[in-house]
């Protein structure tokens, strides 16, 4: 699907990628002993290192390597079992270093691949150019005094992830399929959560332009954007500014801009006088991060199963539509509360209920699907209760949301609230006679030809047996009775 | 109580456990010298009540039969580049001045678990950048020592002159000093004091102030052979908290010193003798061969062949790392800070310049130069290619000897007012003999050797392999026999 | 190559030192001095050598993954030139 952006110079390519900033799952920050933990109180979680005191040296965690090598293997991603740790030299309030502990020239992870799931069914492949281990800066407020900003380093010293891509996606969809694809990944590996709004993952996006089939031209970075939503609007209207540009003869500078989402707009960061010279150059208080063959192994043996392979095999054992697959596995949650559900019941049935009623209800509640009032085991039982018979679709409805509100079981519900289907055709035939006699003329004008009516009967009927008449058998026997 | 300030650390050690005096007497009579002796300018800031608290506390644990090692109740002085809590730590710079760290370097730490008094923190070089003494925002330090024909003050070299000027008068029993090309050994010869800068490794480098990180190693300063192998071992040992640190078996470098070395070969790297060498330094350095021959030693010449291009290599890396170790200091977190009406930048502009002298801010802006985009390649990548050959140079030595000799420093002590007006250049080559070493990692160790024509102390050192501490000590102490050197500073003889 | 006065300036920018405009020539003056000289290492042949970061042969050490750290707010901001609140405070920064 290619998306196009037609211009007065002719049709305009986005091209795309994107740096995302994942901060690692970790009890203690990368270089240093203190807690990673979101929102103590300010600088509460800052050991001597992390606000630059003089003579403090950095000694590495182990859980943070196992996780980069851990992310690197979900991305099918070449690990590097010898990397280094540079040192990225600038000046900024919340730096507290001086620099930032990197990996420039040796990350720990090289190439690998991404398959992104697009809306229409379709997969598209984008690559991974690198995933390398650096510190996370702290951070400032501007906005607490007004000739102050206030500086808080209990972020600084948090393990990232930085994870880039080739410049490969084409489209705010894509880029949009890329952070979501990626996040769940990190989230099945347990590598990040993921969570945007606390800054846990953030975007750096960079965009530029050109006519299909041209070379690459001037790209911009836009700078830490916070949600998937956000990302696919900076890109739209980050690319129509160049278009913008570019068709009035103007020429796009290499810069970094920030987006205000606010305004719908991006603009250029402050400060640029001269242009950023990192500096780069081996951390002499480091030595080269050097591990095993079978250190990698080990991780390799205990990864979890990822979300391509699980859409294989829900597609495979299940029989689900890819389209369905997709969408049960793009949350890890979502794919065990489905993996509990469907467990001995009809899977194309469960998945139904699972992206149907049970993703209504909890959007209706507001509540995560680990929360859900529903037990995936009730979903199971209920396609049970109405591919047995004993309930109809139209009742499991009903039956469902006194699950949703009581987190009953199905069959109790049913049973207590007595919503049986009504098999007995006696039973029925009662209800129906009592229907047709109530309303003669009606009755008349089914026969005299205006068939349509029989839906009106059947309602009239179902409404009569409380909605507990088997639908099948109550056609059937309206029919015969009006039409002979 | 003069005589109890002559002491050697060993004798003190011997004269606290024999109960031949107390900790206190001890301590009481330094800061009496110190006071004495304030004019020298070897302290930054003194810290009497600290110390004495300890002694006390040292007697104490002695009186209990509970004394906790060699240097239990030992006055030292501790080089002001080490943090220590709750006393000033400035690393002479205006930068940190009033600095009070809330932690304890590793080294200092071992020190004063060890039962260590500490005397007071001394001055140095700003940020260890010097080899005279003479670039700290405190003031110059001034050597103990002058010279026969010429009342001139004396620099006591760089950049530990204040713990090498104490020791040499008798302002401490001994200090810690911390060696990035040569800033123990070259003040250890310019003061007629024994200075051991170890492996790269041996000594954690955690809360010391950095000034290049590859290269900065810290060690004891001492006035002989035998309280450098007592005070190393009290400094020295893996730490868990500087990723550089070696984690290796620590001996008891004292039981090294068997007096005999009898079969070791010991390297004369020809290259350390370059046309126009000085001749007294020539002189001292075949008096040494002679000694360690009449000691049963083999002396062999070897070739170091990268010799003449480390001082550029040094100073190239050592700026370099510098210039991103010193971006820390930024007035933001600590330390002095000007400009703050101004913006961010502004305020980090001047601070920065008015916080950092001339020296620190010149190697700021060659290290930042260096690395800078265009010229990394040309300078730092090659200076690093550089390094491992002169690393290369020394493995293919010591596969043939055990142990090289060499002058320590290329000329006899030279007065401040001189040291002053020289170009940076000619300031630098006073550590041609001592950086190749530190380039390499190598434990390299000054000793008195004897004294110039105008009687100023003269120092030769030895370099030994990797961890390799021993075998250095081992030959010093035979060298300092042999040597006999008895000279007091000028400051102390004759008057008192 | 030879260091102008505009460089020096850049340098000095980027290692956030304030050069008063009348050092900048004397300043450039001594740098190429010291640059001229440890250009020498030019001369030495380097081919096919591989660069040394450090001296050491040890094994990187990893630590645990346990909090051994922080918690020591008023430790952290005890040297601060300028703090409240809990924070560091510096002149205001505009994005």
């Amino acid at each position: 699907m290619s998306y196009l952006i037609q211009g007065e110079t002719g049709q305009w390519e986005v091209v795309i990628g994107l740096e995302v900033h994942a901060q690692v799952i970790s009890n203690a920050k990368l270089f240093s002993g203190a807690s990673t933990t979101f929102g103590a109180d300010p600088n509460a979680q800052v050991a001597f290192l992390d606000c630059g005191m003089p003579g403090m040296l950095p000694v590495i965690n182990a859980e943070c390597i196992r996780q980069a090598v851990k992310t690197g293997l979900g991305l099918n991603a070449k690990i590097n079992r010898r990397s280094v740790f540079d040192r990225k030299n600038y000046f900024y309030a919340d730096l507290p270093l001086g620099y930032q502990i990197s990996q420039f020239a040796h990350p720990i992870v090289g190439e690998g691949t991404i398959i992104l799931d697009l809306k229409d069914g379709t997969s598209r492949e984008v690559g991974i150019e690198r995933l390398h281990l650096e510190i996370d800066a702290g951070k400032s407020l501007h906005d607490q005094h007004p000739t102050k900003s206030f500086i808080d380093l209990n972020r600084a010293g948090v393990a990232l992830m930085e994870i880039v891509s080739k410049p490969d996606m084409r489209s705010p969809e894509e880029a949009g399929a890329y952070l979501k694809k990626l996040r769940a990944i990190l989230r099945y590996l347990g590598t990040c959560d993921g969570n945007m709004e606390e800054g846990s993952m953030r975007a750096d996006v960079n965009v530029s332009v050109r006519h299909p089939g041209e070379p690459l031209r001037t790209r911009c970075e836009i700078k830490n954007v916070n949600s998937v939503r956000f990302v696919m609007q900076a890109v739209e209207i980050e690319a129509m500014r160049h278009i913008e540009v570019y068709e009035a003869g103007g020429i796009i500078e290499q810069e970094t801009r920030l987006f205000d989402s606010n305004k719908g707009e991006t603009r250029p960061m402050r400060s640029k006088e001269f242009a950023h010279d990192y500096r780069y150059f081996p951390d002499p208080d480091l030595l080269p991060l050097e591990f095993s063959e079978e250190f990698v192994a080990e991780i390799q043996a205990g990864l979890p199963e990822l979300p391509d392979a699980k859409k294989a095999r829900f597609i495979g054992d299940y029989g689900l539509s890819p389209y369905d697959a997709g969408v049960l596995v793009a949350e890890k949650e979502t794919a065990a509360y489905f993996e509990a559900a469907v467990e001995g019941h009809d899977a194309k049935a469960v998945a139904n209920w699972v992206m149907g009623d049970l993703f209504a209800a909890l959007n209706r509640t507001g509540k995560a699907i680990t929360e859900s009032p529903v037990a995936p085991e009730n979903i199971g039982k209920l396609v049970d209760l109405i591919k047995d018979g004993t309930i109809s679709g139209r009742i499991a409805k009903d039956v469902f949301e006194i699950m949703v509100e009581t987190g009953g079981e199905p069959a109790k519900i049913v049973e207590e609230k007595g919503l049986k289907q009504v098999t007995d055709t006696g039973a029925i035939e009662k209800v129906v006679d009592e229907v047709i006699a109530a309303n003669p003329e009606k009755a008349a004008e089914v026969k005299g030809g205006k068939e349509k009516l029989l839906g009106w009967f059947v309602g009239q009927a179902m409404k009569a047996s409380q909605g507990k008449a088997n639908p099948a058998i109550l056609n059937e026997m309206i029919k015969k009775k009006l039409l002979g | 109580m003069t005589e109890l300030t002559s002491l050697t650390l060993a004798g003190v050690r011997d004269g606290l456990a024999k109960g031949d005096f107390t900790s206190v007497e001890l301590t009481e009579a330094y800061l009496a010298a110190m006071e004495a002796h304030k004019d020298l300018n070897a302290y930054i800031v003194t810290c009497p009540e600290v110390a004495l608290e300890r002694a006390k506390a040292s007697d104490a644990r002695r009186a209990k039969g509970e004394a906790k090692g060699p240097m239990d109740g030992a006055p030292v002085a501790i080089k002001d580049l080490f943090c220590t809590e709750g006393v000033q730590t400035t690393a002479a710079s205006k930068i940190l001045e009033g600095f009070k760290p809330q932690y304890e370097s590793t080294v200092s730490a071992k020190l004063k678990d060890g039962g260590a008094v500490m005397l007071g923190k001394t001055n140095l070089d700003e940020f260890a950048m010097g080899s005279a003494n003479i670039t700290s925002a405190y003031g110059n330090v001034i050597s103990p020592w002058t010279a026969e024909d010429d009342a001139a003050a004396l620099v006591p070299g760089g950049s530990s002159g204040g713990s090498a000027a104490a020791v040499s008068a008798r302002l401490a029993v001994a200090a810690t000093g911390t060696d990035t090309g040569g800033s123990i050994r070259q003040p250890a010869a310019f003061t007629g004091i024994v200075g051991l800068k170890p492996t790269y490794g041996r000594c954690s480098r955690w809360g010391i102030v950095a000034f290049a990180s590859s290269l900065d190693q810290a060690g004891p300063m001492t006035r002989t052979v035998e309280d450098a192998a007592i005070m190393l071992g009290q400094m020295a040992g893996f730490d868990a908290k500087d990723s550089t640190s070696a984690n290796v078996p620590l001996p008891d470098f004292t039981k090294a010193l068997t007096g005999d070395i009898r079969g070791l070969k010991v390297g004369i790297p020809k290259e350390y003798r370059p046309d126009g060498l000085n001749s007294e330094i020539a002189a001292l350095w075949d008096q040494g061969i002679s000694w360690l021959k009449d000691a049963g030693a083999t002396v062999v010449e070897v070739s170091l062949p990268h010799t003449d291009k480390a001082l550029a290599t040094y100073y190239i890396i050592a700026p370099a790392e510098a210039s991103s170790n010193l971006a820390r200091y930024d007035g933001v977190r600590y330390g002095l800070r000007t400009g703050a009406d101004g913006s961010l930048d502004e305020m980090y502009m001047k601070t920065r310049a008015q916080g950092f002298g001339k020296e620190v801010k010149r190697r700021i802006l060659i290290g930042t130069y260096v690395l800078s985009a265009g010229y990394y390649d040309a300078y730092y990548l090659k200076a690093q290619k550089v390094r491992a050959l002169i690393a290369q140079d020394f493995r293919e030595a010591f596969k043939t000897v055990d142990v090289l000799l060499t002058p320590t420093a290329p000329s006899d002590p030279f007065p401040i007012e001189g040291g002053a007006k020289v170009d940076p250049i000619t300031m630098y080559l006073n550590d041609v003999f001592t950086v190749p070493a530190s380039l390499a990692g190598l434990p390299g160790l000054s000793l008195p050797g004897g004294l110039s024509q105008r009687g100023l102390p003269l120092g030769l050192q030895l370099i030994g392999r990797p961890f390799d501490e021993e075998t250095v000590l081992r030959t010093a102490q035979v060298m300092e026999k042999a040597a006999g050197f008895a000279a007091v500073p000028t400051l102390l003889r004759g008057g008192k | 190559m030879s260091l102008d006065k505009a460089t020096v300036r850049k340098i000095g920018f980027l290692a956030r030192l304030e050069i008063p405009e009348e050092d900048l020539e004397g300043l450039a003056h001594e740098l190429n001095g010291i640059l001229g000289w440890v250009e020498q290492l030019a001369q030495v042949d380097t081919e096919g050598v591989a660069p040394l970061a450090s001296v050491s042969e040890m094994k990187l050490f990893w630590r645990k993954d346990e909090v051994t750290d922080g918690g020591m707010p008023e430790k952290v901001l005890a040297n601060a030139p300028d703090a409240a609140d809990g924070y560091f405070l510096v002149p205001k920064v505009v994005e």
